[in-house]
C-alpha cells in the first residue's frame, strides 16, 4: 500500500482544509486593484469606509466565498455521483442539472429579465436545474444505467434549448451575453448572489453529506448494496436532489464550470484508500480549492478580454481527462 | 431459529412465470440446502425472493414466520446475508474495508468502524484465511481470494441465514472444495445456508437438503440422501445419470448415450 493511503482521515481533511484556507487568503490579496496586504489589513480593521476595505468586503470576499461554495458543491456532487453511479467519468453535469440551470439563465437573458431585475438569472437558473433534475429522475429512476441514459438525454435536450435560444436571440448583443454567461465567471457577483444561492447549496450539501454509507456499500454493486439494507431508489432520489440543489444553485449564479466535479474526487481517492465515503468531505474541500485557484488564474493571467472561469477549468481539466483514460487503460484487466 | 419458508411464491417476467407456485419450509436448527436445476429453471430468481430483493408477484416468503417483503431492510440485512453470482468490488478498496462493508446494517449513519467491531473484523478475516491480505486492494485479488473475501463480508455480520448464488462459479477444484467445506461448517454450526449449485456431485457430498427446480416449479425438496435419485436428475436435467459411492463420497455421472433416449430423440 502506498504512503498516501496510510494517512489517517483527519490528516487528509486537515491538509485539504489548510490548502483551501491558503488559497482563500491568496484570493483576497489578488486583483485588478493592486493593494498591499498591510494596506488591506489596515483598511479592513479601520472603522471608516475606505477603498481598500471596500475592495475586500464588496468585491474580493464575496468572490472568494462564492468560489468556495460553488467549488465545494461541484467537488462533493462529483464524489457522490461517481460513488452512486460507480462510473469514474461521472460529474455533476451528467444528470442534466447544469445544462438545465444554463437554459433557465439564458431564458432570463433572452427576455431581457436580467436587466430589469438582476437576480432573475440565478432564480430562473435554479428553476431550470430543478426541472431538468425532475425530468432525469422521472425517466431514470429504475436503475443506474437508465439514470445515466436519462441524464444524457436531458442534457442534450437542454443543449438543444440553449442552441435554440442563441439561434433566435433577439439581438446580437443578447446572443453574445448568453454565450459569455455560459462560459462561467465569478466576476461581478455580489453578496445578493451568495444570499440567494447559499441556502440551496447548503441544503444540497447537507443531503449529499448523508450518503456516505450508501456510496460505500455500492462499491459492491447494486444487488449487494440492496442486500445490505441500502434503499437503492431512495439513494438515487437523494443523489439527484442533492446535486440538483447544490449544482443547480451554483451553476445558476456562476454559469457552467466543468471538470472540477470530475477531477476533485479522483485526486482525493488515492489519499483515502479509495473508500467512497471518505472521498466526500476532502472532495468538497479540494473542489473549493481548485475553483479558487482557477479564479485566481483568471485574474493573474492578463488578457484583453476577461479569461472566463469555465474556459480555464476546461483547458486545465481536459488534459486530466486524457490522463484518466490512460490510467484506466493501464489498470483495466 | 432460522426458518425460511415460501408460500405459493410466483414471479412473472414478460408474461412467463420464472418461479411458479413454489412452497416449502426449512427445518429449524439450520442446514445446508443445495438448490439445483437446469439453466433458466429459476434458481437465481427464487434466491432473490428468499433474500428479500425481489417482491414475488404472488405468494410470500417468510423468515421465522414473518413475511420478508414487509420487514425493515436493515433488520433483514442483519439476519440474512446474500451473495450474488460473481460478486465484485468496484473500487480498489482494501480487503479489510470490503469485509467490513458486511457490517453496514449494524453501523450508525456516520463515522468509521466503532472500535468494538474491530476484533470481529480480524476474526472474519482469519476465518477465511485473509489475515495476510488485509491491506491489499480487493481488485488485485485472485478469483478464489475474492470469493473468500466476499464470504467473509457475508459472514462478518453473523447472519442466521446465508443465501449464496453459485458460490463455486469460476473457482478451481481446491477453492471449490474449500468453499463447500466452509458452507457446510456454517450449517453444522446451526446456520441455514441456501446455495444454488450447478455441480450435483458437490451438492450430493456437502448439502444436508436438496431442493430441485424445473421450469420454475419445485420438483423436489428433502434430505439430500433421499431426494437425490436418477429419476429426479432425469426430470430436471433431461439426462440419464448414475449415482455411485457411499455417503460423503457420492459421484454423479451423466450418461451421454441415454440422454438422447431421455429427450425422446431415438424414440
Amino acid at each position: 500500500m502506498s504512503f498516501a493511503a496510510r494517512l489517517p482521515g483527519y490528516v487528509v481533511t486537515a491538509l485539504a482544509l489548510a490548502t483551501l484556507l491558503a488559497a482563500a487568503a491568496f484570493s483576497l490579496f489578488l486583483g485588478r486593484v493592486n493593494i498591499s496586504p498591510a494596506e488591506l489589513w489596515s483598511g479592513l480593521v479601520s472603522p471608516n469606509a475606505n477603498l481598500a476595505g471596500l475592495v475586500v468586503t464588496e468585491l474580493r470576499l464575496p468572490r472568494a466565498i462564492l468560489a468556495i461554495l460553488v467549488g465545494a458543491s461541484l467537488g462533493l456532487s462529483g464524489a457522490v455521483l461517481q460513488g452512486v453511479l460507480r462510473n469514474p467519468l461521472a460529474e455533476p453535469g451528467l444528470l442534466g442539472v447544469s445544462n438545465g440551470a444554463a437554459v433557465g439563465a439564458v431564458i432570463s437573458i433572452y427576455f431581457g429579465l436580467a436587466h430589469a431585475f438582476s437576480l432573475a438569472t440565478p432564480l430562473l437558473g435554479m428553476a431550470g436545474a430543478m426541472a431538468a433534475g425532475a425530468l432525469t429522475f422521472a425517466f431514470g429512476r429504475s436503475s443506474t444505467l437508465t439514470l445515466i441514459l436519462a441524464g444524457a438525454a436531458v442534457s442534450s435536450l437542454m443543449s438543444a434549448f440553449l442552441a435554440m435560444a442563441l439561434n433566435f436571440a433577439p439581438s446580437p448583443y443578447a446572443a453574445y451575453e448568453m454565450s459569455v454567461w455560459m462560459l462561467g465567471s465569478l466576476a461581478e457577483r455580489s453578496w445578493d448572489h451568495i444570499f440567494l444561492a447559499a441556502p440551496f447549496i447548503a441544503a444540497g450539501v447537507a443531503i449529499l453529506a448523508t450518503m456516505g454509507r450508501a456510496v460505500d456499500a455500492l462499491a459492491l454493486g447494486d444487488v449487494q448494496a440492496q442486500s445490505l439494507g441500502i434503499h437503492l431508489d431512495r439513494t438515487r432520489i437523494l443523489a439527484l436532489l442533492g446535486v440538483g440543489l447544490a449544482v443547480g444553485a451554483a451553476t445558476s449564479v456562476t454559469g457552467s464550470v466543468s471538470f472540477i466535479g470530475l477531477v476533485a474526487p479522483h485526486l482525493v481517492r488515492p489519499f483515502v484508500g479509495h473508500q467512497p465515503s471518505r472521498t466526500l468531505l476532502p472532495s468538497a474541500l479540494l473542489g473549493a480549492t481548485l475553483l479558487l485557484l482557477a479564479d485566481i488564474g483568471t485574474r493573474v493571467i492578463h488578457t484583453n478580454t476577461e479569461l472566463r472561469l469555465g474556459v480555464l477549468t476546461s483547458l486545465l481539466g481536459a488534459p486530466f481527462f486524457f490522463w484518466l483514460i490512460v490510467r484506466l487503460r493501464k489498470t483495466a484487466p | 431459529m432460522s426458518r425460511l419458508a415460501a408460500d405459493h411464491v410466483t414471479v412473472r417476467r414478460g408474461g412467463r412465470a420464472i418461479v411458479n407456485d413454489v412452497s416449502f419450509e426449512t427445518a429449524d436448527g439450520g442446514g445446508f440446502v443445495a438448490l439445483v436445476g437446469a439453466n433458466g429453471a429459476g434458481k437465481s430468481t427464487l434466491l432473490s425472493v428468499l433474500a428479500g430483493l425481489i417482491k414475488p408477484d404472488a405468494g410470500a416468503a417468510s423468515l421465522d414466520g414473518a413475511p420478508i417483503a414487509g420487514m425493515d431492510r436493515r433488520d433483514l440485512a442483519r439476519r440474512r446475508a446474500y451473495l450474488p453470482q460473481n460478486p465484485y468490488a468496484e473500487w480498489p478498496i482494501t480487503v479489510e474495508r470490503l469485509v467490513a462493508l458486511g457490517l453496514t446494517p449494524h453501523l450508525p449513519a456516520f463515522g468509521g468502524l466503532p472500535g468494538g467491531l474491530e476484533p470481529r473484523l480480524t476474526r472474519a478475516l482469519e476465518a477465511c484465511d485473509l489475515a495476510d491480505r488485509r491491506s491489499q486492494a480487493a481488485t488485485t485479488l485472485s478469483g478464489g481470494e475474492l470469493g473468500r473475501a466476499m464470504l467473509a463480508r457475508a459472514l462478518i455480520g453473523e447472519p442466521q441465514v446465508l443465501i449464496v448464488d453459485e458460490p463455486t462459479a469460476g473457482l478451481d477444484p481446491r477453492h471449490t472444495l474449500d468453499a463447500m467445506q466452509r458452507l457446510r461448517r456454517l450449517a453444522d454450526g446451526g446456520k441455514l445456508v441456501i446455495a444454488a449449485l450447478h455441480d450435483v456431485t458437490l451438492a450430493a457430498r456437502y448439502s444436508t437438503h436438496l431442493m430441485a427446480l424445473k421450469g420454475g416449479r419445485l420438483e423436489a425438496f428433502g434430505p439430500t440422501a433421499e431426494a437425490l435419485t436418477p429419476g429426479l436428475l432425469r426430470r430436471i436435467f433431461e439426462v440419464e445419470a448414475r449415482i455411485t459411492g457411499a455417503a460423503g463420497a457420492t459421484i454423479v455421472d451423466y450418461l451421454a448415450g441415454e440422454a438422447d433416449a431421455a429427450t425422446g430423440r431415438s424414440a
